[in-house]
């Protein structure tokens, strides 16, 4: 996995736009759940001060996310739950590879968690010999076909079901040529329901963990995460440290969000609140920070961490949309992954903050209002300071920025600018030219504003009258 | 417990130096004059039923009028004993894989969203739920409350080993957005509306 | 007669306000009609109006890449030009925003501070401090309006799809009395076409199909014209519709408002 190369966001999304249709076919599943978001969000009158809650409750688990922390962790072990502390991926791996040797299992059922995939967990156990299968119905579909999720919520929304029915035909032994949703999901269900009927040890994620009662809570429409968890003898679950939030009743607010902020449903099937391991069961939760408490520590970005990880941002953003959760070559795509993937690894991920128009749909879409937009704003200004841009683009900054801040060399600038546009059409437009590619140069105009001003203002005309 | 420390020293470093106060959630409006009316609707339209029942006898009828004897039916309830069984609670959950309706009482509903709270105190086994091919769950009419809000002022600081809401039959999209009842859970879920 | 009163004082206090024209530099350089069409609206409306020859850039297009550190300079002239006006209009939100969100000046940054208050965008210039709530025109065309992000979503000229909030728009309430304007209900009302400053290009194939999405919205609707307050958004689509031969036309929203 990292010793790939990475394909630039550009790049990718200009092989991504190569299949017009398929673009088509993207942006428009994308939008109508958007538009269902909306629709969920407008039959709550109070939807707006909704939000603003849930904001300040999570603003209040940033500042004080130490005592939160010393909290939830007593009270989960008072409650019979073994906790880990894990400072890296390296280490959140290794512990639960130490929990599979212990009990000497082989096999894991794991439910959805982005934190699994952020750490690269599955690749590391199956380098340790230990087979991993990913439940939720996405995440099997893209597992079988070695892909990584291209969305949090929905992880294999760049497939069609023609995709899904030649994965399944191939592992599963399908029908070949039946693309029915029923038939392929039932296929998936016969097949992992003998998985979690196996399975010793089951992982799962962690939505919300609340300090005042040391219960997690995790939300499944498929009930993947309950199948695995209940049949289990080993629970492990796994969340990065700012999943807590301070009292149970809070719940009652985000779990009014997450769905409805997600898709459109008014809650997720099952909202599952495990507080104790059940009799005979092993239950463990690992906390990972994995360079959390670093982007805490950025004031421009830490509010980055009040996420719940809805996807709201990726289904509205034009962007995303446009260019599937691929080209952002992080476990988190889209708008909010662009904010959080430069903490992880500053050059890697110095395109990403640049993939965005800028145009704040995200930050208003977003349950715990994080101003998404301004912060990709400011992680641009960072990166070019961190020197993470290319030299060329630099350059030709400053060349501007010396030409706009002289009015002098702006208004010859600007004049031989137009003279070159509208004699010699063939020095601009050229394939060298972006803009040119699939656009029209603006015609140039006889006069600039200002000398058609100089002529024609209403003080230059009383002078010519004097 | 190196990690541990370490990572909560750099947390208490870096969190931000002025705490923020928790809001208000009193100011959230829970009005809903028909939660009944609002709950039927919001089930319907994630693909759930209701049932509305003057009592156990109602239930029975129902049970033996839609399912077939044959099939491994269990229940909590006993009242339902005649078209269910109650002695699976001490059983190896895995066993209850062949189980074709599972039918549970839940603790109350939620209008706005449709759930039911449901703890383990109740549900027999935690698995029981989930691995049914059907669930039925019956809650009273004057035990629906009209939001999330109200219903965790309920749940208050109630002891449970696991507790759930449960909203409608299992379900995914993941293939194209197409709606697909019964994921992983119950393909189908009826509530039972008692009055 | 009392609507007569409040339009006579409105009027005695925009004559003694100092408007400083600020036109965008490409707006300057590639659509002079529009800074024309914003001049003479202004005049129309009572105002005493300038532009100060020595404007250039308000610095967005290398601060939204990253380089605000860069713009130091623009923030300078920016001053140097406008510091003496009441108030500073300007036909493009874009703009209009980053001198709002991001003017700044070590040396004099309290006069910075005022001045990011001092600058509005044209349409909000006009209902929320000329107080008018239409304008008499005359356009006899079929015309979507294509909202602009920044206009819409940075500074609130019109209510966002995304929030559940009632519906307002600043600039369609200007249109509602322009004779034989018939303005569309697009699908997406609030799309970004993809121009993004440098994103037009660093992004060129997102941003192409972005603007060619838009379009798509507008031509559904058998539009003769797309109008915005946003030259650069237009700028990208006019490119787009150019290059597609399509008769759809762009104009600027000053320029139907001086119809």
């Amino acid at each position: 996995m990292s010793s790939e190369k990475i394909i630039s966001h550009s790049e990718a999304s200009t092989i991504f736009n190569k299949d017009i249709e398929r673009v088509n076919w993207h942006d428009e599943t994308l939008w109508f759940v958007r538009e269902k978001r909306d629709k969920s969000a407008h039959q709550i009158p109070d939807w707006e001060l909704l939000r603003e809650t849930a904001s300040q409750i999570k603003n209040n688990v940033l500042s004080n996310i130490h005592d939160y922390l010393v909290e939830f962790e007593a009270n989960a072990q008072k409650n019979g739950i073994t906790v880990h502390w894990a400072a890296d991926a390296k280490e959140h791996n290794e512990i639960v590879h130490a929990i599979m040797v212990k009990n000497n299992v082989k096999q894991m059922v794991k439910s959805k968690s982005m934190l699994t995939e952020e750490c690269h967990l599955n690749d590391y156990l199956a380098d340790k010999g230990i087979e991993v299968i990913d439940s939720d119905l996405g995440e099997y579909i893209v597992q079988l076909r070695k892909e990584p999720p291209s969305h949090i919520v929905l992880p294999a929304i760049h497939l069609k079901k023609e995709d899904v029915s030649e994965t399944f035909h191939e592992h599963l032994g399908t029908e070949k040529g039946n693309f029915d949703p029923q038939y392929l999901t039932e296929s998936a269900r016969q097949s992992l329901r003998n998985t979690f009927l196996t399975r010793k040890v089951a992982l799962t994620g962690v939505n919300f963990a609340v300090a005042e009662t040391g219960e997690f809570v995790v939300c499944t429409n498929e009930g993947n995460a309950d199948m695995g968890a209940h049949l289990a003898d080993v629970h492990i679950a796994c969340m990065g440290f700012e999943k807590l939030i301070p009292q149970r009743k809070h719940l009652g607010v985000f779990l009014r969000l997450l769905a409805r902020s997600a898709t459109g449903q008014p809650i997720t099937t099952f909202s599952s609140h495990f507080k104790k391991p059940r009799n005979g069961q092993e239950m463990h939760i690992v906390i990972v920070d994995n360079g959390r408490s670093t982007q805490l520590g950025r004031e421009d970005f830490r509010n980055s961490l009040k996420c719940i990880r809805c996807g709201a941002c990726m289904n509205t953003c034009p962007v995303y949309r446009r260019s599937g959760g691929h080209s952002y070559h992080n476990a988190v795509a889209g708008p909010i992954g662009s904010i959080l993937a430069p903490n992880l690894d500053m050059s890697k991920n110095a395109d990403l903050p640049f993939a965005s128009t800028l145009c704040g749909s995200c930050t208003n879409v977003c349950p715990v209002k994080i101003d998404i937009h301004d912060q990709l704003y400011k992680w641009r200004q960072v990166l070019v300071k961190e020197g993470h841009t290319p030299t060329a683009k630099t350059m030709a900054m400053k060349t501007m920025a010396t030409v706009l801040a002289n009015p002098t060399i702006f208004s010859i600038a600007g004049k031989s600018g137009r003279f070159v546009m509208k004699n010699i059409p063939a020095l601009v437009n050229n394939k060298m030219n972006k803009w040119f590619d699939q656009r029209e140069m603006p015609a140039v105009p006889e006069e600039s504003f200002r000398e058609w001003y100089k002529k024609n203002s209403r003080e230059s005309k009383a002078k010519d009258n004097e | 417990m190196n990690s541990k420390a370490e990572i909560l020293k750099k947390i208490k470093q870096n969190q931000p130096q002025n705490t923020t106060d928790l809001p208000d959630l009193e100011l959230l409006n829970s009005d809903n004059p028909n939660v009944l009316e609002t709950y039927k609707t919001v089930l319907k339209g994630i693909g759930g039923e209701t049932v509305e029942v003057a009592g156990y006898q109602d239930i029975l009828d129902f049970i033996r009028n839609n399912y077939s004897p044959d099939r491994r039916i269990i229940t909590t309830i006993p009242e339902l004993s005649e078209v269910a069984s109650l002695n699976w609670k001490n059983d190896d959950p895995h066993t209850l894989q062949d189980v074709e309706l599972a039918i549970i009482s839940g603790h109350f509903g939620v209008a706005e969203n449709s759930a039911i709270w449901v703890t383990d105190d109740i549900l027999g086994q935690r698995v029981a739920p989930f691995i049914a091919q059907y669930l039925a769950i019956i809650i009273k009419k004057s035990d629906i409350l009209a939001t999330m809000q109200l219903a965790y002022k309920k749940i208050g600081n109630l002891e449970y080993g696991f507790g759930t809401f449960i909203a409608g039959p299992s379900k995914t999209a993941d293939i194209e957005q197409s709606l697909v009842l019964g994921a992983h859970g119950a393909r189908g879920l009826i509530v039972f509306l008692l009055d | 007669m009392f609507q007569n009163l409040r339009q006579k004082i409105l009027k005695i206090i925009t004559q003694n306000m100092k408007i400083g024209l600020f036109i965008p530099c490409y707006v300057d350089q590639f659509y002079p009609k529009v800074g024309i069409a914003t001049y003479e609206l202004l005049l129309k409306l009572g105002c005493d109006v300038h532009f100060p020859m020595k404007q250039t850039c308000c610095g967005q297009p290398m601060a939204n890449s990253g380089y605000e550190y860069l713009t130091k300079g623009c923030d300078a002239n920016f001053i140097a030009n406008f510091s003496e006006f009441d108030y500073i209009v300007c036909p493009s939100g874009s703009c209009v925003l980053h001198v709002k969100d991001h003017l700044h000046d070590e040396k004099q940054e309290k006069l910075a501070s005022e001045m990011r208050k001092k600058v509005y965008e044209l349409t909000e210039f006009i209902t929320d401090i000329l107080k008018v709530d239409s304008i008499e025109g005359n356009f006899p065309y079929k015309v979507g309006m294509h909202v602009s992000c920044h206009g819409q979503r940075g500074l609130k000229l019109s209510q966002m799809t995304e929030l559940n909030a009632p519906f307002f728009s600043k600039p369609e309430q200007l249109l509602s009395n322009i004779k034989g304007l018939d303005l569309v209900s697009l699908r997406r009302k609030d799309e970004c076409c993809g121009f993004g400053g440098t994103f037009c290009v660093t992004e060129e194939a997102v941003s192409v199909k972005m603007g060619q999405d838009r379009i798509k919205d507008h031509e559904k609707n058998n539009v003769d014209y797309i109008t915005g307050g946003d030259m650069s958004c237009l700028m990208h689509l006019e490119g787009i519709l150019r290059r597609q031969n399509s008769p759809v036309k762009t104009i600027h929203i000053a320029e139907i408002l001086n119809s």
